[in-house]
């Protein structure tokens, strides 16, 4: 994650392309190292600690960061799923499935960091909230999700169904909130959660709060480009390790080698 | 309509000559009744505290066998294809194997609501409530379980990806009709309607967005 060097696509037998950098990616990558960087010192030194909370506190310039991170990555992933089953191109079906992954990543990121803080600031490290609950139930439909993409099957088969299903469990996050929410008017619950973004926030706080989802947008960015990269060469090493190993098959039986690989691999 | 109901005759002449609800999934379900009364240590203020819970989800297992019942009898002599080529409309054999799945989770549900009054013990009340959420309920989850259904069929994996895909998405249903049934055995009918009030919402938007995905996902299922 904090790599800004070359990530090698292995899969990609006989493409000559063995990296998913380039030189505005390396560039990206070295700013969001400084950034994480400079994150690090904001969230530890410069800011202050919280009257109530304390140190505890100091997880919120992860925690939040990751929710927009997360809903990033899932809008996005609903966005590529209906335009895929608009335009039916591989654009759209890849770019859904690198944010869904890179969303499911933040949303988990996003449970386990907001259980640490629940539990020095609300004595528990779960509570049914409907946040809590409903990212929880996210996190379990975007794994459906991704399920689904790596399933063996006819690849255009495979894009159509996950993408349906994307879609899906994007319309379903409202429906998910809201009856999580109107449950627990009805029982002894408190109020959802402690406000975070509370009117009389610090400047300092707010200020490292800002730099964070900033630094984690482009964190996102450049996992997304990279994602979707090697995504891509997936995809082609998948057409190419098909003609390979019919090439091979073909060898071992005394034939030339099949001449028209584009056939072969569409 | 008349697509719809071509497709729920044949789903359900099939399942009334195999009889697969009947031998196996009601025995199953009286089973997992059972079960809750050994896990929950036959204790009958907890059991009664928790009835509606442990109904509906025992109804979302019990649901799960049908709706792969229900795909897996098109997996053999190509049925599938055969349903592709028959120029039926998407959406009515959507509707129409959501129809014989909610026939059959119906009966279900009559059997199960009498073993857990009996099993467990709670006074019946709000009878309304109690039926008109369990008709609304069954649309969502019969209709919600043939849009991934059809999504899991012909997988080697279908029988595990299909709880994974379905069971976060029908979670909304699982908490408005225990609310709903819930309230109605307290003797609040009153708040329990507006729970089957916001479950036959689900209901509509479930059936639609399947009515409309499903005839694209089987073109090539």
């Amino acid at each position: 994650m904090s790599s800004a060097e070359v990530t090698t696509a292995d899969g990609a037998a006989s493409a000559p392309v063995t990296s998913t950098g380039s030189r505005f990616t390396r560039g990206l990558g070295l700013v969001v190292l400084a950034g994480l960087a400079l994150q690090v010192f904001l969230s530890f030194v410069a800011s202050p600690a919280d009257v109530n909370q304390q140190d505890a506190v100091r997880i919120m310039y992860v925690h939040v960061p990751s929710v927009f991170a997360m809903y990033a990555g899932f809008v996005l992933a609903m966005v590529g799923s209906a335009m895929y089953l608009w335009k039916r191109t591989e654009f759209w079906d890849t770019l859904a499935g690198a944010a869904a992954e890179i969303g499911a990543l933040f949303c988990g990121l996003v449970l386990v960091t907001g259980s640490i803080w629940g539990k020095p600031t609300w004595g528990s490290y779960w509570e049914w909230d409907a946040r809590m609950t409903s990212t929880a139930l996210l996190f379990v439909s975007y794994i459906g999700y991704l399920v689904i993409r790596r399933l063996r099957m006819d690849p255009q088969v495979r894009s159509k169904r996950a993408a349906v299903f994307g879609l899906f469990a994007f319309l379903n996050v409202p429906i998910v909130h809201y009856s999580v929410d109107w449950w627990n008017e009805r029982s002894l619950h408190q109020d959802s959660t402690i406000t975070r973004l509370d009117p009389q926030i610090d400047d300092e706080m707010l200020f490292t709060l800002m730099t964070s989802i900033t630094v984690f947008a482009l964190l996102f960015t450049w996992m997304l480009i990279h994602r979707f990269r090697l995504e891509f060469l997936i995809s082609r090493a998948e057409v190419s390790g098909l003609a390979t190993a019919i090439d091979a098959r073909r060898a071992e039986a005394g034939l030339a080698a099949a001449e028209p690989r584009v056939e072969v691999a569409q | 309509m008349r697509d719809a109901w071509l497709i729920a005759a044949k789903d359900l002449r099939l399942e009334m000559r195999s009889r697969v609800a009947l031998t196996l999934v009601l025995p199953y379900v009286f089973t997992v009744v059972l079960l809750f009364g050994f896990a929950f240590n036959a204790d009958s203020p907890t059991l009664q505290r928790v009835t509606p819970g442990l109904f509906w989800v025992t109804m979302l297992f019990a649901s799960m066998l049908t709706v792969q019942r229900a795909f897996s009898v098109e997996s053999a002599d190509g049925v599938r294809d055969a349903l592709r080529l028959s120029g039926l409309d998407g959406s009515g054999i959507f509707l129409g194997k959501a129809a014989a799945i909610l026939a059959q989770l119906a009966v279900i549900e009559v059997v199960l609501g009498v073993s857990v009054t009996v099993f467990y013990g709670r006074e019946l009340r709000g009878i309304g409530v109690l039926f008109v959420t369990a008709v609304v309920a069954s649309i969502a989850i019969a209709a919600t379980g043939t849009l991934f259904g059809v999504m899991a069929a012909g997988l080697d994996l279908r029988e595990t990806l299909l709880p994974l895909l379905f069971f976060p998405a029908i979670a909304p249903v699982l908490i408005a009709a225990t609310q709903a049934s819930d309230l109605a055995l307290s003797g609040d009918s009153a708040t329990g309607w507006k729970w089957t009030a916001l479950l036959s919402l689900f209901a509509a938007v479930y059936t639609a967005f399947g009515a409309l995905a499903f005839g694209p996902l089987l073109e090539d299922s």
